[in-house]
């Protein structure tokens, strides 16, 4: 029989590995190199790049940005390719439509104010106070962009305001749903009957007003955010409860949300978007004129909220039903074990889903072009019917196609960043 | 275990805290419950026992109304179970229940879970909360782990937590459903030295648990079911050393013969 034991007397010194195992070597041969097949694929990918960029750089590299028409373009001896004159001299149009140009600080400020709103929504590190902010920020925003008094959209707020109080001071004393009942009834009415003359009032002592602009003026990119963060804005919280309503044990609830849902989903966005733009107004009363793009944005927002609804619900059957037990039995209320304990877990695992629906909706917002409104794709039309723009074509698409990259791949990211943030296993 | 067969001497008081009276409970057509008649008495530690299907697990879980029974009653606390969502709530927050898999809620940390209830539901101001979540933390020896997450705590370590969790409600009746069978060996015991600390200190507990020493230990009945029916219960002694029934026999050396 062999010796088998054995006793180490001096250590061994580290060496260094050895060449073309570490460092960038090592990663092109794991990666890239690994094998016949693959070097091969490797090497016409290089190729398949360098083709791309070899025809589009010498094309998209041109001294054309000052240029004022096609005809400068085709004249100009250096401008052998793209004609990027067209984004300079229409940049206004494509940010903000036929907004008029003395007012258009206005859309500037309220994109602005719009970070600084959404700022403590998405992170909360920033303090929790400025949600206060971010309550007031709707309503600013809409009087910024439409004009006209302060004070209506003031008072619309107040309604809000109003019913916070009611619930926070009735419910205690005569319960829950008392204290709802009341306060939505007295919001409505306030809404009603109220905020007319309450705000004319208000505003023959104290006239704060901007110069109205008409719905039909506000185009570009100022309408797509317009439309896409209302609709985002709006459907999440709908979503939620469509969610909810759709796993409900009450029969009825549960009827209206999958009947609500399945018929949206059943139905496309753009006839959705011509029910906006026709039919609508026969089914509201006559004389009553409905904003164009507030309509629009209703059924956006019922659009993706339909979308949304689902997706939670995904995030909703993922969970063990051992933590709606545990919610149960530590003798949290339906509202309050959804609130803290289902909700944040269902909505974390659905965050993939929710941002690709937000950054879907985001881009559907280009469809409202088929019913006549101005938004980015909408003015290339009139951009490309201009005599001085005639035949422009990949120049004015490749701009849009690069805004609305930048727009949803902020929005990729930052779902990206929140699921590392809300990471909480090992 | 730590404290072996130390029997735990307890006193029970003539107080009812549990009555189920001529209970039942069908799954669709199928009657997991048959008649199920118990009285508890505050103090009382009852451990139930019985072959896989039982109606074990569904029994207690009637108690805090996670399962609807259908016919009879069963009063909590001199509150009957009834569909009044006040009632359930009620009674739900003075009974503590600790899960098989521990439920614990992982995207909140160790502290959060425990002042979670009592801020929400017992409105106690958060500063408090957090003080008996601390003091119970303590107890089941783990405050060190207070600010993490649930994910990054062993087993054995979640269902201490979660038992504290039960205990920050102050609850007078405390339920478990098999406590330690989704537990490691090492770490069963230190989930049982928790709960008969609990024993000791008078609380009302009813365990489903295949753990006989416990049982043999803390209990003051043994409660031994099989196809929905209570068929045997007696005193542990008794029960272990000199079981009447058949079914009670095979099942005992079933899970004491090996």
């Amino acid at each position: 029989m062999a010796d088998l034991s054995f006793v180490r007397t001096d250590m061994l010194p580290d060496q260094p590995a050895p060449l073309g195992e570490t460092g960038v070597l090592r990663w092109l041969r794991t990666n890239l190199f690994s094998s016949i097949p693959n070097t091969i694929i490797t090497i016409a990918a290089i190729y398949a790049v360098y083709f791309t960029l070899s025809h589009f750089l010498p094309w998209a590299i041109q001294p054309s940005w000052t240029k004022t028409s096609m005809r400068d373009c085709f004249d100009s001896v250096e401008v052998t390719g793209a004609c990027w004159g067209v984004v300079t001299e229409r940049f206004n149009q494509l940010m903000f439509g036929f907004y008029p140009p003395d007012q258009q600080w206005r859309i500037m400020l309220t994109v602005v104010l719009m970070l600084a709103a959404i700022a403590p929504v998405l992170f909360d590190k920033i303090p929790r106070k400025a949600l206060v902010f971010s309550a007031i920020y709707p309503f600013l925003a809409f009087w910024l962009i439409w004009g006209d008094s302060v004070w209506a959209p003031a008072m619309v707020m107040a309604g809000f305001v109003i019913a916070y109080y009611i619930i926070k001071f009735l419910n205690p004393v005569a319960g829950a749903i008392v204290g709802i009942t009341t306060a939505v009834l007295v919001a409505v009415i306030w809404w009603l009957y109220a905020v007319v003359p309450v705000s004319i009032f208000i505003n023959n002592i104290i006239p704060i007003e901007l110069d109205i602009v008409k719905s039909r003026e506000i185009g570009g990119f100022a309408l797509s955010i317009i439309i896409g963060v209302s609709g985002i804005a709006l459907s999440f919280p709908l979503g939620v409860i469509l969610a909810l309503g759709r796993q409900s044990d009450m029969f009825i609830v549960k009827v209206l949300c999958v009947g609500f849902i399945e018929f949206i989903r059943g139905v496309p966005l753009i006839a959705l978007l011509f029910v906006a733009s026709t039919l609508l107004s026969f089914f509201l009363p006559k004389g009553t004129s409905f904003d164009l793009l507030l309509r629009v944005v209703i059924l956006v927002t019922l659009f993706a909220a339909a979308y949304l609804a689902e997706v939670i619900r995904g995030g909703l059957a993922a969970l063990p039903t051992g933590q709606y037990e545990a919610a149960d039995a530590l003798g949290l209320d339906y509202w309050k074990s959804m609130q803290l304990i289902i909700m944040p877990q269902a909505l974390k695992i659905s965050i993939p889903g929710i941002v690709s629906n937000f950054i879907g909706l985001f881009k559907d917002t280009t469809l409202v072009s088929i019913i006549g409104l101005l938004d980015p794709v909408g003015l290339t039309l009139a951009i490309r019917g201009d005599v001085d723009w005639a035949g422009i074509l990949w120049e004015l698409y490749l701009f849009i196609a690069l805004m609305f990259w930048i727009f949803t791949f902020s929005m990729s990211r930052y779902s990206m960043y929140l699921e590392r943030k809300l990471k909480t296993s090992h | 275990m730590s404290q072996a067969n130390k029997k735990v001497v307890m006193e029970v008081s003539d107080e009812v805290a549990i009555q189920i009276t001529d209970m039942n409970k069908w799954y669709g057509d199928f009657h997991v419950l048959k008649d199920i008649n118990i009285t508890v008495n505050r103090g009382e530690r009852i451990v139930v026992c019985g072959p896989s299907g039982s109606g074990k697990s569904t029994l207690i879980r009637c108690i805090n109304r996670l399962e609807v029974h259908q016919k009879g009653s069963i009063i909590v606390d001199g509150t009957e179970l009834t569909s009044d969502l006040k009632n359930i709530d009620k009674i739900r927050s003075e009974v503590g229940m600790c899960f098989q898999h521990f439920n614990l809620f992982p995207h909140l940390t160790i502290l959060e879970n425990c002042t979670l209830a009592p801020i929400w539901v017992r409105k106690t101001p958060k500063k408090e909360a957090e003080e008996i979540a601390m003091h119970f933390l303590e107890k089941v020896k783990i405050p060190e782990q207070a600010l993490k997450y649930p994910g990054q705590l062993s087993g054995g370590q979640q269902q201490r937590v979660a038992i504290a969790r039960s205990l920050c409600m102050k609850p007078r009746i405390m339920l478990f459903d098999e406590p330690t069978s989704a537990l490691d060996p090492e770490m069963i015991a230190e989930v049982l030295d928790t709960m008969v600390e609990l024993a000791e200190e008078g609380m009302t507990m009813i365990v489903v648990t295949h753990e006989m020493g416990f049982a043999r230990k803390v209990a003051n009945r043994v409660i031994f079911m099989d196809q929905g029916q209570i068929v045997e219960q007696n005193e542990p002694g008794e029960f272990f050393d000199n079981p009447k029934s058949e079914r009670t026999q095979l099942f005992l050396s079933q899970i004491l013969g090996h």
